[in-house]
């Protein structure tokens, strides 16, 4: 049993057209077992998180009660965006667990609000955001260091608090970056292949073998999306995290939360005449 | 990719004498079981060798499967009834002559003589790069190649193409709908009815089927209700070959008048879409109205709306719209117009 589904091309050509089905429980079991595992950890075995204390600056002392994190665009692209994720989970795989429904047409639509609301993602945090808050520096690459030391038993310093994203959120958006584009870039091709109002069909715009390892790669990152969007679903409803999770719904974060998982300094907070603004959101 | 005609792949054959032990035959098996009818479809499959079925069940050897019976409410044709049993058949003549009609116009003699009702319904597209045992679409790949700038694709649907363009071939099957026959079907948690319109399945639905049945059911029997027996019916194929061939397009209609109006009307058509396709739209315009050439125009342009023609199929949209037209109109408006 393998991973692919091959045929034989009408010029005799070996070549795959799908991935094989099964990988959707697999992915599915995947995401389940790291949230069944994680939940374990957490209760009975991980410690307190400890942080370096820092001298607090008297600017901390003048923070808003509500920090401000995610604006309005910010949080309308994110629910728009996971309502197009799950349309096109949902549209992918049913079908394919026996739900039958005219997909296709649900699917496409569904690929061209995530590529819209990525398109308008990537405009936005490159030129409104701080664009470089998602992704890992130096800081958080001797922290992670320094904290795999302490889970170990070395000793090492305590690892300082976090940026406004902490590693693992900063790797979590990168390897849904890199799915969401391999989907996305296959998707729109795979678009010349079914009826749509953007392109005229031509389904010899590739070879068969092209075409074939495009669905193939397009399958591999869709079912990559499941176990990535049940980790992140479970995520987002762990207690300890609800604080953020509320961010996403209402902007803002309590100052108490900020203070005793954020860093101030590298994550800087300006103050605005009545309330922050956040640096990076 | 090599195929070997004429010299079928070894496969197991039961040939079961009940519904209920064909049935369990077929659960057991799953996918690796072919249902063997008439045998005119099924073979083409195995000569070919592009399917290698492990199991093949005949179910030639159950009697309960053959034969017209009258029941309370009209009558039940078993699957295995052959379609020149029924066209021959007195009361299906008398009653329900469009499907008489249907079945007499399916292929040649001997292909009746041998072909079922069942088999006739539920046969497998004729799209030939299909056939051929090309990785498409509704064989589990990606890609149509009958819709394409250069597929050849004049037999090909107009409505409803969901990236598979393959149509339903039955002749049978439009006059069933159109006279609002239900198909008794066997499943492993017994039996059930289903409209005969619902029995069809769409590329949009389920690109690799074109009916409802899975590994483990079988088609059983046809009932057809006496609600539109001795009604006006009309039934038209269009081939290239009168001789015998597969549909380019088929209509079949039954229709109860009042005087000249149109009190209510049943209308389907084949071949222009991977499954029948009752013209729900067209039947509701025309209901009240007079039967007339006018009404009959008016129906055949309603039907085709929405049609979208490949590079070679295009003559199919005002053949439809002629073919409805006909259908509405009745008799002598066909005569009329041709």
């Amino acid at each position: 049993m393998g991973i692919l589904e091959w045929a034989t091309s009408p010029l005799g050509q070996r070549v795959p057209i799908h991935i094989a089905w099964f990988l959707i429980w697999v992915a599915a079991i995947a995401g389940l077992i790291f949230l069944i595992v994680h939940a374990v950890y957490v209760r009975y075995f991980a410690r307190e998180k400890e942080f370096r204390v820092e001298m607090s600056s008297s600017s901390t002392l003048q923070l808003p009660a509500r920090i401000p994190r995610h604006s309005l665009a910010a949080r309308l692209f994110h629910w728009i965006m996971a309502a197009a994720m799950f349309g096109l989970l949902f549209t992918a795989f049913l079908p394919k667990l026996g739900v039958e429904f005219n997909w296709v047409t649900y699917h496409w639509i569904a690929g061209t609000v995530l590529t819209a609301s990525i398109v308008f993602h990537v405009i936005h945090a490159s030129f409104y955001l701080d664009f470089w808050s998602i992704w890992p520096d130096r800081s958080d690459l001797e922290d992670a260091r320094t904290r795999v030391q302490r889970f170990l038993g070395k000793s090492a310093a305590l690892p300082r608090k976090f940026a406004k994203y902490p590693l693992e959120n900063k790797l979590y958006h990168g390897v849904v970056m890199l799915s969401g584009l391999a989907v996305i870039v296959t998707g729109i091709f795979m678009m010349f292949r079914v009826r749509t109002i953007f392109f005229p069909r031509n389904p010899y715009l590739f070879s068969d073998m092209t075409w074939g390892m495009m669905y193939v790669l397009h399958g591999l990152a869709g079912v990559g999306l499941i176990t990535l969007t049940i980790v992140h679903v479970y995520f987002a409803v762990r207690p300890e995290k609800l604080p953020i999770t509320a961010s996403m719904l209402v902007g803002t974060m309590s100052r108490e939360f900020y203070l005793k998982e954020h860093d101030p300094e590298r994550w800087v907070i300006e103050r605005g005449p009545e309330r922050g603004t956040a640096n990076g959101d | 990719m090599a195929v070997i005609r004429d010299v079928m792949p070894a496969f197991q054959l039961y040939q079961p004498s009940s519904v209920a032990d064909a049935q369990r035959l077929l659960e057991q098996n799953g996918p690796d079981a072919l249902v063997l009818a008439g045998g005119l479809d099924s073979m083409d499959w195995l000569k070919d060798r592009i399917r290698k079925p492990k199991v093949v069940v005949d179910l030639g050897a159950i009697d309960e499967l053959k034969g017209i019976r009258q029941t309370a409410d009209g009558v039940e044709i078993g699957a295995m009834t052959t379609l020149t049993e029924i066209a021959q058949n007195s009361v299906i003549r008398k009653k329900y002559a469009l499907l008489a009609q249907a079945a007499e116009v399916v292929a040649s003699p001997q292909i009746r003589n041998q072909g079922t009702i069942g088999g006739n319904l539920s046969q497998d597209t004729r799209c030939w790069y299909y056939r051929a045992g090309w990785p498409c679409y509704r064989a589990g790949g990606n890609i149509c190649y009958a819709d394409t700038p250069v597929g050849r694709n004049r037999e090909h649907a107009i409505l409803h193409a969901e990236r598979c363009v393959a149509v339903n071939p039955s002749d049978t099957a439009p006059a069933c709908i159109a006279l609002d026959a239900k198909f008794v079907v066997a499943t492993p948690k017994g039996q059930g009815t289903i409209d005969a319109e619902d029995y069809f399945v769409g590329p949009d639905l389920d690109i690799t089927r074109m009916n409802i049945l899975r590994p483990g059911t079988l088609l059983t029997a046809i009932r057809i209700p006496s609600a539109w027996a001795e009604a006006d019916f009309y039934f038209e194929k269009v081939r290239d070959r009168n001789v015998w061939d597969f549909p380019l397009m088929n209509v079949a209609s039954a229709t109860k008048s009042s005087g000249n109006t149109i009190q209510n009307i049943r209308i389907a058509v084949n071949a222009v879409a991977a499954r029948p396709l009752r013209l729900k739209m067209v039947e509701d315009s025309v209901r009240g109205k007079p039967r007339s050439a006018a009404t009959g125009e008016a129906a055949g342009k309603l039907a085709v709306e929405g049609a979208v023609p490949l590079q070679f199929n295009a003559y199919k949209i005002p053949l439809m719209r002629n073919l409805v037209k006909r259908a509405v109109g009745g008799v002598q408006e066909a005569a009329w117009a041709s």
